[in-house]
């Protein structure tokens, strides 16, 4: 079982965080905006965990103008869909070993 | 013990983000029994006023008939039926959304509006040319056939069931092009009956 803890990402402990990579992991890319409405959440709140995945390399930003107006939107990088997979594999593991 | 807890929570929520992300929910059954309700109407209208006397306009294509007024008419009782329909689904989906605390014009709403739009506008396009050239009884079954496959490839991104409502309508529309003399009644039954079919068993299986 420890085994599979270590798998564990410490980056996904928190319940936004698996939330962005959640959905991430099906859409190409996804705008803050609609990011912030899937999580309900505040946009400082949500800012920072994106800043701290971002730090990971789990995730890209893609910074654009859309109509004079500032449209960033976000995608899962390489290492994020592997360190994603791997956490789901753990999490999978580890309920599997407890029953 | 609460360990194992909070992992098959973290998975509970994976997988909800991944299909709130990705799939339109906020479609009502109401909105299918309302729209087959129209389309029954509306078919009824279309038997009594036009079809009763003259049904050889319908499938003549050696004489290239004009577009009467009777055909005229017609094709406003279609687009009237197709606004209802259309403008009932927005507005029901709208009410819904609202319930969940979502959004409607969400990403997974634009994917589902964007894949329909394909196979709709190509038919739509398609129906043009037919009416174009007089060809006036394949209309209900080329408006069967290009729903039908416009619902098969709007599937993946709302409810799975919307696949098998597009594949009856996509036979039933072949059906009506072989019996065209028939296509009425393939028309009334693939927008009509199927829409309050399908608008009960989604009512029954998620609004409960």
């Amino acid at each position: 079982m420890k085994m599979f803890l270590e798998d564990l990402h410490k980056a996904f402990e928190s319940r936004v965080r698996l939330g962005i990579m959640s959905a991430l992991a099906v859409n190409d890319t996804l705008e803050f905006t609609v990011l912030k409405e899937y999580l309900d959440v505040t946009d400082g709140n949500l800012a920072s965990h994106l800043k701290a995945l971002e730090k990971e390399s789990f995730i890209e930003v893609n910074k654009s103008f859309v109509d004079r107006k500032p449209n960033t939107k976000y995608s899962m990088t390489k290492e994020g869909k592997i360190a994603f997979e791997e956490h789901i594999t753990a999490l999978e593991k580890l309920i599997k070993s407890q029953k | 013990m609460k360990a194992e807890d909070k992992y098959i929570k973290d998975i509970t929520e994976i997988r909800s983000m991944m299909e709130r992300s990705t799939k339109f929910i906020s479609l009502s059954g109401l909105s299918g029994i309302m729209a087959g309700i129209y389309a029954l109407v509306g078919a009824y209208i279309a038997h009594r006023l036009f079809f009763t006397e003259n049904n050889s306009m319908l499938f003549n294509t050696i004489d290239r008939p004009e577009i009467t007024s009777e055909m005229e008419n017609l094709i406003i009782l279609a687009l009237v039926i197709l606004l209802l329909a259309v403008g009932t689904a927005v507005a029901l989906s709208l009410k819904k959304s609202k319930k969940d605390g979502e959004k409607l014009w969400n990403p997974a709403a634009r994917r589902v509006v964007v894949n329909m739009a394909i196979p709709l506008v190509s038919g739509g396009i398609f129906i043009l040319i037919l009416i174009s050239k007089g060809l006036f009884g394949f209309l209900a079954p080329a408006t069967l056939l290009f729903y039908g496959l416009a619902l098969v490839n709007a599937s993946k991104f709302t409810f799975e069931e919307i696949r098998s409502l597009g594949i009856v309508q996509i036979v039933l529309g072949l059906l009506a092009f072989y019996f065209i003399e028939f296509g009425l009644i393939f028309w009334a039954l693939g927008f009509g009956l199927m829409h309050i079919v399908y608008g009960i068993v989604m009512h029954l299986k998620y609004e409960k």
